[in-house]
């Protein structure tokens, strides 16, 4: 239990081993802890900022999507409008149409009435001149009757 | 219990025990040495620095492996305890810090081991004496606290100056007013500064060495509770349980003891250093 001179390797051999530490070890340890440390705030940070620029991206697309749907239902509008504006001139223009086909129609039907009545009234006339002569029993002379023939077929014509 | 019997029964045992594997290298009990705490002290400070070391080299700022993570927590709670106490910025102190607790929590838990197994095994190998505890040797806690203390001083000059630690040798602590005064009271501010420099290293050793001394003791004592005991004898078999229940009861103690005695003399270290480099 006496002091020796064992006393002078135990203590170089604890002051190297503290040497080999600091130079070997300590350094690294701590350099990574503060490594770790850096990183993770820097991580932290990162999803901060992730977090508010998503934020933003979706404020951001929330607007757009308001905006084509806006848009959209204006198109939509102007659409059914054009299309209703569409079938009212076409519409219009049938009824125009037709109503022509119907006047012309009426209007040859009416032409077509004067025509057969008149052709009517003609063979009635002569019918009636060549009753007239049988009733005279005699052959009317055409050229001496001819004006009063006339005469009278324009009335029955006018009739 | 290999080790008893042929040098006269329980004394024999206990001065066997406590007797260091010694080699002379010169005239006088001053130039011998005691290779079984060298040779400790040097297999712990090598699996030390082996697993710290390797550590070092491998560790990552990724994601840590659990053995990293254990040595991280101890460096990052020694650098805290350093920053705190020691004023000035360095290099060398948290290093050595980490250095002192770890070598001597690792030559303080050569304790926990069962008192004859690793003597009585070197016994069989034809060693005659071993003692495994290194800091239950003196001249390796005060080895250590003398290297504190150059520390100590190296540190005190470095961040002073030598003019002003000399200066405050003679004018610290009693301050007089007056060249009469500081002269007068210059011898009594030396003594007093030698006093407090000289006590740091003998109190930092024979605090240590006297509670794992006397730890191993008392496991020597233990182990004498059925020493020679015949199997044949009623006493041997009401001692063996005692013997189980206080060996139990000293280990749980000593746990404490020797992780306690590992931070005090860690502690005490980084606060002289502190002291040194402050102004009186």
């Amino acid at each position: 239990m006496s002091i020796t001179v064992t006393l002078i390797i135990q203590g170089l051999a604890f002051l190297a081993v503290a040497w080999l530490v600091m130079k070997f070890g300590w350094p690294m340890i701590l350099g990574a802890i503060e490594e770790r440390q850096k990183k993770i705030a820097d991580g932290l940070a990162a999803a901060e900022k992730g977090q508010q620029d998503l934020a933003e991206a979706t404020t951001r697309a929330e607007a757009i999507v308001r905006e084509a749907r806006d848009r959209a239902r204006q198109i939509e509008d102007q659409a059914s409008k054009r299309a209703n504006d569409a079938i009212d001139a076409a519409r219009q223009t049938a009824q125009s149409e037709g109503a022509r086909i119907v006047d012309a129609a009426r209007e040859e039907a009416v032409t077509e009435t004067h025509r057969a009545r008149d052709a009517l009234r003609r063979e009635y006339g002569a019918l009636v001149v060549a009753g007239a002569a049988q009733l005279l029993e005699r052959e009317v002379d055409a050229k001496a009757h001819a004006q009063l023939i006339d005469k009278l077929a324009a009335e029955i014509a006018r009739g | 219990m290999a080790a008893e019997g042929e040098s006269g029964g329980m004394t024999g045992y206990i001065k066997h025990h406590l007797e260091h594997l010694t080699v002379s290298v010169g005239e006088g009990p001053f130039w011998t040495l005691n290779i079984d705490s060298i040779f400790f002290k040097l297999g712990l400070a090598a699996l030390f620095l082996g697993v710290f070391l390797r550590v070092a080299r491998r560790s990552t700022s990724g994601v840590p492996g659990k053995l990293q993570c254990a040595i991280e927590m101890m460096v990052e709670g020694i650098d805290g305890i350093v920053k705190e106490t020691f004023p000035a910025k360095t290099k060398f102190i948290a290093p050595l810090a980490i250095t002192i607790f770890c070598l001597v929590f690792l030559m303080n838990f050569m304790d926990m081991i069962p008192v004859d197994l690793l003597p009585a095994s070197a016994h069989a190998m034809g060693v005659p004496y071993l003692r495994v505890v290194p800091t239950a040797d003196l001249s390796t806690t005060l080895g250590m606290a003398i290297c504190v203390f150059i520390l100590i001083q190296y540190y005190a000059i470095k961040h002073k100056g030598v003019a002003k630690f000399v200066g405050e040798m003679f004018t610290a602590p009693f301050h007089a007013h007056g060249v009469v005064g500081t002269i007068l009271l210059a011898p009594a501010n030396l003594l007093l500064r030698l006093i407090e420099e000289l006590v740091r290293p003998v109190s930092l050793s024979l605090r240590l060495f006297g509670n794992l001394y006397a730890g191993e003791l008392i496991f020597i004592l233990i182990a004498c509770m059925t020493l020679g005991g015949s199997l044949m004898s009623g006493m041997t078999w009401a001692m063996m349980p005692m013997q189980w229940i206080a060996g139990f009861i000293w280990t749980a103690f000593h746990i404490l003891v020797i992780t306690l005695q590992a931070f005090i003399f860690m502690m005490l270290t980084v606060v002289y250093l502190s002291m040194a480099v402050q102004e009186h």
